[in-house]
């Protein structure tokens, strides 16, 4: 039972995290990370981090640059082995799992730097996206069975229902490179949700958005939260995280300095000396 | 999408009336030994195409599994009177399984790994080939191979031969096209894009980059098999370093990522050196020219080239 994995002791400015009215002990929690630690050489990017995500949840990660946000969501989602300490998603350890089959288990990620596959056009792109949930190989393409075509086809469906859903319908046969970069984070996000997954990490999703594309961003997150998908995180624009986010993590060089509901963050004494500098 | 579908059938119709005018206008048999021998190499560039346009991993020793097609079938049909048709599944199994053996270690690794593999590959392949001389012939060569019959068809005639060379070469298109439009060459297009974030939404890059080498070694010994029995003498020569490096440059003249370079790279050094008849010793260097010129003026290809200058001229006329 993933239950049995106790939380490790809160460090002395941590807000426990039955504080938040999302961690009670009964609900099975989608990810937890538990004493996470990860080094670079000499620097240790990571620090006996710890906490559990609950399903359905949006929870915003924060912190100065360089706080590890990013060096987290590459441990989470398995292209960093952590050097001790252990990730749990869906009350399995996926220390031994490919980047893929965390995919496949339900993972999926965007990316700080827009990362499309830019000669591609979007829709291919969200194809890409949907192979972990397609089947059809070699054989499959060489021979163009009836069930590939069908695949085929269902797929497109799909990939063209979400960027309904994402609004990016109209740039369904453009090439993903042409595209405007508000449009590439929205891409991004609907390639990542292409996977079904069931925690979905977003990495500064709102860097290079206007304020009015940040706006449509938070709406774009908000539904994709009504699908019940969890979500993680990574951003600067503090309105929209402390807006859209149901908990707060707050990290500092590699540390955890806090977690809690963005009202509890907001009146951390330890959080605001890390913002401002030691008062 | 449909656009596509069409355009694709059009294509190919053009490419098979040509190959039916070609095959039919054409009387002199030296022209038409020349055209096999386009086709047989227009099939090892389009293996290779797919492996370093798409994959983004060059393979320095491709010509050894055109080797091991050529001796495979040389050896099973020349030797052991086996019916050459099996001689050619038996060539294609066995490179298609020395790709997996020879890929599995390398391409987990990330760079040019399999590009410094597949060269020592090559050269040890092509040792065998020299030195096992009660199999292989040796350094002199392999006589006897036996030409290709199907039923009532004889492919002795240069014409026949002609038309199956390019059937198989049609359909290898068809087959290379057809797996880049499915969700395999979709996976294929976005490792060439940008592996990490292909990496990221759930492609599997090592096993597909592994299936992808093992087609273009198999397509390399079928293209082995063609020239056996076209020639019905195979040497060790014509499966050196060097015809792996004249592979590459096919592919990168050509175009790399462009089903069609294939063809046209292949048909440019193949016609090359005859063209060039009087500079035979200089051909290398000749080779070593032209690569340099395309890459300093048309870095993505003499296909893609020709179609800038082209759309360019239009717009110009416009």
């Amino acid at each position: 039972m993933m239950t049995d994995f106790a939380i490790p002791p809160a460090r002395k400015n941590d807000e426990p995290a039955h504080a938040s009215s999302f961690g009670n002990d009964n609900s099975r929690a989608m990810l937890e990370v538990c004493s996470l630690t990860k080094r670079f050489g000499g620097v240790t990017a990571q620090d006996n981090i710890s906490f559990a995500i609950e399903p359905g949840i949006v929870c915003g990660l924060i912190g100065p640059n360089g706080a590890g946000k990013t060096t987290l969501f590459n441990m989470i989602t398995g292209i960093y082995k952590p050097d001790s300490g252990q990730v749990i998603f869906n009350g399995r350890p996926t220390r031994k799992m490919a980047v893929y089959q965390l995919v496949k288990a339900g993972i999926a990620r965007t990316f700080q730097h827009v990362e499309l596959f830019g000669s591609m056009t979007l829709l291919e792109n969200v194809l890409v996206g949907m192979h972990v949930r397609t089947r059809s190989g070699f054989w499959g393409a060489v021979t163009r069975m009836p069930w590939v075509m069908k695949e085929e086809r269902q797929a497109r469906e799909k990939a063209l229902a979400l960027l309904d859903f994402t609004g990016l319908s109209d740039y369904a046969h453009r090439p993903a490179g042409d595209l405007p970069v508000g449009r590439q984070k929205m891409a991004e996000i609907a390639r990542a949700l292409a996977s079904d997954p069931r925690l979905l990490l977003l990495d500064e999703p709102a860097a290079g958005l206007n304020a009015v594309e940040t706006d449509a961003l938070g709406r774009l997150i908000q539904k994709v939260k009504k699908k019940g998908i969890t979500m993680m995180l990574v951003e600067h624009d503090m309105s929209l995280a402390m807006g859209i986010s149901d908990k707060l993590i707050v990290l500092d060089r590699g540390r955890k300095l806090a977690e809690g509901t963005p009202r509890e963050i907001q009146n951390n004494q330890a959080v605001m000396e890390a913002y401002l500098g030691q008062g | 999408m449909d656009d596509n579908k069409k355009k694709t059938l059009v294509e190919n119709t053009l490419f098979l009336v040509m190959i039916l005018c070609c095959g039919i206008w054409i009387k002199n048999t030296y022209y038409l030994q020349i055209m096999t021998f386009i086709g047989i190499n227009t099939l090892l560039a389009l293996g290779l195409n797919m492996l370093m346009g798409y994959a983004g991993q060059v393979s320095l020793g491709h010509a050894a599994f055109y080797g091991i097609g050529a001796y495979t079938t040389a050896i099973l049909s020349g030797t052991y009177g086996m019916s050459p048709w099996i001689a050619l599944v038996c060539a294609v199994a066995c490179a298609v399984f020395i790709a997996l053996v020879v890929g599995l270690p390398t391409l987990k690794l990330s760079g040019y790994y399999l590009g410094m593999g597949t060269l020592g590959f090559g050269m040890i392949v092509n040792i065998l080939f020299r030195e096992w001389s009660t199999v292989t012939g040796g350094s002199s060569g392999f006589v006897g191979i036996p030409m290709l019959t199907a039923g009532s068809i004889s492919f002795m005639s240069g014409r026949n031969y002609f038309f199956l060379v390019w059937m198989v070469v049609l359909v290898a298109i068809i087959f290379c096209r057809r797996i880049l439009s499915s969700r395999m060459g979709r996976a294929l297009r976005s490792i060439h894009d940008g592996e990490n974030a292909s990496l990221a939404v759930g492609v599997n890059t090592h096993f597909l980059k592994l299936q992808i080498f093992m087609f273009s070694a198999a397509l390399g010994a079928i293209a082995g098999f063609l020239y056996a029995h076209f020639v019905m003498f195979i040497s060790p020569e014509s499966f050196g370093f060097m015809v792996s490096v004249k592979m590459v440059t096919m592919v990168v003249i050509g175009g790399m990522a462009s089903v069609w370079g294939a063809l046209l790279g292949a048909s440019v050094l193949t016609l090359l050196p005859e063209v060039l008849h009087g500079f035979a010793e200089y051909e290398m260097i000749i080779f070593g020219m032209i690569l340099m010129l395309v890459m300093i003026f048309m870095p993505q290809g003499l296909t893609r080239g020709l179609l800038d200058i082209y759309l360019h001229s239009r717009k110009k006329r416009g």
